[in-house]
């Protein structure tokens, strides 16, 4: 038998997940995570080497080929990338003022899926995320539960939620006893 | 539950997004060490405290994390206005100068 030198990596929700009739609680894929600080006098320049410009817009998203940033507040965003690619190498040479600390693995995404999405948020969610005021692409720091998530709408009825990942366990079992009880 | 306007998000939040933080518009001392004790205790310790209108900071902390000045009337939770940090104190009728 081959042996590794490499530390094995176990994703904090390995191998769980809920399906129901309506909704299903899922963890998302693996990440590339940024929490990016940035003035806006350097927004110029860093949109630039992330690819696309970064949302200024309360509670807005914008994303191009699997990469994600959203807005948490006025000079903060969480970049997501599921291309599989570094998001840090293309930062470090802007030379603009900023701060990027690569958060891949503090975070945890879950993905809640179907009809009974929304319901099975508002479970914990104290936040309007109905379609109208919580439109596709929104997203926000708010709480679910007793923890701190961000909620991001990725779908007319999905959601992906992140957590820290010392709170996936809680999340996850939040999300999945309330699927239980979303019914449209 | 009750709605705060987040001046920075522009919209009203659920209160369980938001803490409380103290007495607005408070003026830090430009040289600490030389002030009497009597006028520290001022500045550190004492607070107005009115029942009424008070100007208030509260922060975003779940949210965009960002601190604001609010005015709110502490006799019917009511939330009268709230405002940017560093942006001028408003005037209200009937609040504590
Ligand atoms: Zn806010």
């Amino acid at each position: 038998m081959a042996r590794s030198n490499e530390a094995l990596r176990r994703p904090a929700l390995e191998g769980r997940a809920a399906s129901h009739a309506w909704v299903s609680v899922t963890p998302a894929a693996p990440a590339s995570r940024l929490s990016l600080r940035t003035p806006a006098d350097s927004v110029g320049a860093v949109s630039k080497a992330l690819g696309f410009a970064l949302p200024q817009k309360p509670k807005t998203s914008a994303q191009k080929n699997g990469r994600a940033a959203l807005w948490l507040g006025p000079d903060e965003w969480l970049v997501i990338d599921e291309s599989g690619s570094e998001i840090s190498p293309a930062l470090g040479k802007v030379k603009a003022f900023h701060s990027a600390v690569d958060v891949s693995h503090r975070n945890v995404g879950i993905v809640v899926s179907g009809p009974g999405a929304e319901a099975t948020i508002a479970a914990g969610c104290p936040q309007d995320i109905l379609l109208a005021t919580f439109p596709v692409g929104a997203c926000s720091r708010t709480v679910l539960g007793k923890i701190e998530i961000v909620l991001w709408r990725t779908g007319d009825t999905t959601f992906r939620v992140e957590c820290w990942r010392s709170f996936s366990d809680y999340a996850f079992t939040f999300l999945s006893e309330a699927a239980r009880d979303a019914a449209v | 539950m009750l709605l705060i306007r987040c001046p920075y998000c522009e919209e009203e939040r659920p209160e369980l997004e938001f803490r409380h933080a103290g007495e607005a518009h408070l003026v830090r001392p430009g040289n600490i060490a030389e002030m009497s004790d009597e006028d520290f205790e001022g500045f550190f310790f004492i607070r107005q405290n009115p029942k009424g209108l008070v100007y208030e900071r509260w922060r975003h902390v779940h949210g965009c994390a960002r601190f604001f000045n609010a005015v709110r009337d502490t006799v019917s939770d009511k939330f009268v206005t709230t405002y940017k940090a560093g942006e001028k104190k408003p005037v209200i009728k009937g609040a504590a100068e």
